[in-house]
């Protein structure tokens, strides 16, 4: 059973969601990144998405723009990524983590060594926004081959016609995009987003996770409610943008998964 | 390269939209109903006549098509060897070939029933063709502009203003063309519902490449008529300079399978293609790689990160190229070379000493290379250079090149 698996069958026997933090790798530099992302898990963390930063992220907002070029500005390419995983690893051999960001790093590096280098470094799955299921055979295929899940993203533009096709070659967990928009956007409707999860949880056995605009403890709280799992990037990301102490930034990622696990 | 696939150089793009391995559809799952929903309507509309009816009295009435081919005289005995005519896209209302391809996508956009227009631009020439037909459709319309353009670009930010667009300065990465398309695919997937994404060159995922191509190849068909008219026969050779290549692709696309005419596209060199990457030509010095939704030579560095490109030409700094061109490139249809930014300005003043044409500093990169191979051929070697685009928008950046003030009166 891959570590994603089993981090959600553990969930649903407590019957409580999963709480999904998103990092930017480097952010604001290697250390502090590697410092903060190793305390996740006893935060109260159950999956760690990281970021691979990328020079031209387009479907990010503000704050994982900048985060990204913090991180690039401080010398972090994929292999230091990669190498930041192993250490992570090498603290915890349990928690699931994913690898989240663009393309064109990984088709640089050549696709057979990054899938052999990230599934090395203990990475258990990808989810990369500008890979739909029409370019599957150039990463999706290829990872699920390697042993590592390829997570897609359901959007509020998926059609019922269309649902099947993205969900064809997912595999890991559904990650449902709240809004038609970019990270961090603001128009967060809870009600919608319950529809839609389960309009599409009706179509597939794998877990639900939901992101894009979930800021406050509150937020995280209601859409644990309905769906698998919860997933914060941007706000955490702005405390680190705002030089905030580690301390604090644990305390709000702590107050947000004891928001989602309540 | 296989032999079937030299059978013909014009069949692509196929059904991923792929040009051999280039194209493609990279986009996030938020954009891909749209552009499979555009792909849907583009097909339907090719063989609409009266989709083609309507664009071409557009383009007759409004642009001002044909644009002429003008036989240059002053340019041929000067350089003393090729018989060299210019295709005068530069006369086109709105003053380049931009509004070609602009045209064709706001009627699209209007078949669809979108009422918001949104488009990139760098230099300012595709905003303003943009600005120029929203206002005539009565389209609201926004133009993302990188920050740096705003600032060299005062003119032409002020006539979309007074054509009615929003102008959004863009100060994401560096505030430049690429920066300015991120912004404008952000805002595409934040209004889904009523935003058509109007983008001003052949590259993007499938359908732009193909479509805005198609658009744009007005040019080449004036021209092979008229040279026929003019000469009794084809060309021995095209030029033209090439940013994202919208002006190269719809002068070469009628040509590609008359196997005799030499195609040359003209890449901006900036300060020289070196390891100092002052450049912005992704053939010459560029490599594979996936952005803005297809996969296309890109400069780039190691960590597959994208550089910004430079030239002193604000419409050809953009880091990548259309995907056809790359796989022009790779089968060897088309030679693509690069010309440095003294060589185009050199070529920019001896065309307004000899033609008493002022061209934009894009065409003067092909003209540029004109003056470079046009004096070792034959004078029975016709050559055809497109004259995409006028200077006026460039004579700031041209004074201050050549050390001139141009006083604020």
């Amino acid at each position: 059973m891959s570590r994603i698996e089993a981090k959600f069958k553990e969930l649903r026997k407590n019957n409580s969601s999963a709480f999904v933090t998103f990092l930017m790798a480097g952010d604001p530099d290697l250390p502090t990144s590697l410092k903060i992302m190793i305390e996740l898990p006893k935060l109260g963390v159950d999956i760690i998405e990281i970021g691979m930063p990328f020079t031209d992220p387009m479907a990010d907002g503000p704050a994982i723009q900048k985060a990204g070029q913090r991180a690039l500005d401080s010398g972090t390419t994929l292999t230091k990524v990669l190498d930041l995983v192993k250490n992570i690893r090498m603290k915890n051999e349990q928690i699931p983590i994913v690898l989240m960001g663009y393309y064109n790093p990984i088709y640089s590096m050549g696709v057979e060594k990054f899938l052999a280098n990230a599934k090395k470094a203990g990475v258990d799955g990808l989810i990369i926004v500008d890979l739909p299921p029409e370019e599957d055979s150039e990463l999706c295929l290829p990872a699920k081959k390697a042993g590592l899940d390829f997570i897609r993203l359901a959007t509020p533009t998926t059609s019922p016609t269309r649902l099947p096709t993205v969900l064809k070659n997912t595999s890991g967990f559904i990650y449902y995009v709240s809004v038609a928009g970019i990270t961090g956007a603001s128009n967060l409707n809870v009600k919608e987003v319950e529809r839609e999860v389960t309009r599409i949880k009706g179509k597939t056995h794998l877990p639900m996770c939901v992101g894009f605009g979930i800021k406050t403890p509150s937020d995280a709280k209601k859409v644990a409610k309905i769906a698998d799992g919860v997933v914060v990037g941007s706000a955490i990301i702005d405390l680190i943008e705002k030089e905030n102490s580690i301390d604090d930034i644990k305390n709000y990622i702590k107050s947000l998964a004891r928001a989602v696990h309540y | 390269m296989s032999e079937n696939r030299i059978n013909s150089f014009i069949g692509g793009p196929d059904q991923q939209g792929r040009f051999g391995n280039f194209g493609g559809r990279f986009v996030s799952e938020t954009l891909m109903p749209l552009i499979l929903e555009l792909e849907k309507e583009y097909s339907r509309a090719k063989t609409d006549q009266d989709f083609w009816y309507q664009m071409h009295s557009f383009l007759k009435d409004y642009v001002g098509r044909p644009s002429p081919l003008y036989f240059s005289e002053g340019l041929t005995s000067h350089l003393g060897g090729a018989k060299i005519y210019l295709k005068r896209d530069e006369l086109n209302h709105t003053g380049a070939h931009k509004i070609n391809n602009v045209l064709g996508q706001i009627l699209l956009a209007r078949r669809m029933g979108k009422t918001r227009i949104i488009a990139e631009t760098g230099a300012g020439q595709h905003g303003v063709a943009t600005a120029t037909v929203c206002a005539r459709f009565g389209l609201n319309c926004t133009v993302f502009m990188g920050k740096t353009d705003v600032e060299r670009q005062a003119p032409n930010v002020f006539r979309m203003k007074l054509l009615g667009a929003k102008v959004v300065p863009v100060t994401s990465g560096r505030g430049t063309l690429k920066d300015a398309m991120n912004e404008a695919l952000r805002d595409w997937v934040s209004n889904v519902a009523d935003t058509f994404y109007c983008i001003g060159t052949v590259a993007g995922p499938h359908p732009y490449p193909a479509m805005v191509r198609d658009f744009q190849s007005i040019i080449g068909k004036e021209a092979k008529e008229q040279i026929l008219e003019k000469e009794g026969r084809l060309p021995n050779s095209l030029v033209a300079c090439i940013g994202g290549g919208s002006n190269a692709m719809g002068l070469f696309y009628p040509f590609l399978e008359d196997r005799d005419v030499k195609m040359y596209g003209v890449e901006a060199g900036g300060k020289g293609v070196d390891h100092t990457m002052q450049h912005a030509a992704s053939l010459t010095g560029g490599k594979p790689g996936v952005l803005h939704g297809n996969r296309t030579y890109l400069l780039q560095d190691g960590d597959g990160q994208i550089i910004e490109g430079h030239s002193i030409s604000a419409g050809l700094d953009y880091p990548g190229i259309g995907p056809e061109h790359s796989y022009l490139h790779d089968l060897g249809r088309v030679e693509y070379v690069s010309i440095k930014d003294d060589e185009a300005l050199r070529a920019f003043q001896l065309c307004c000493e000899k033609e008493g044409i002022i061209p934009a500093l894009e065409p003067s990169h092909a003209l540029a290379y004109v003056q470079k191979i046009a004096p070792n051929l034959p004078s029975d070697h016709i050559m055809i250079m497109n004259m995409c685009g006028r200077g006026d928008k460039d004579i700031f950046v041209v004074a201050d090149a050549l050390g001139f003030e141009i006083q604020d009166s």
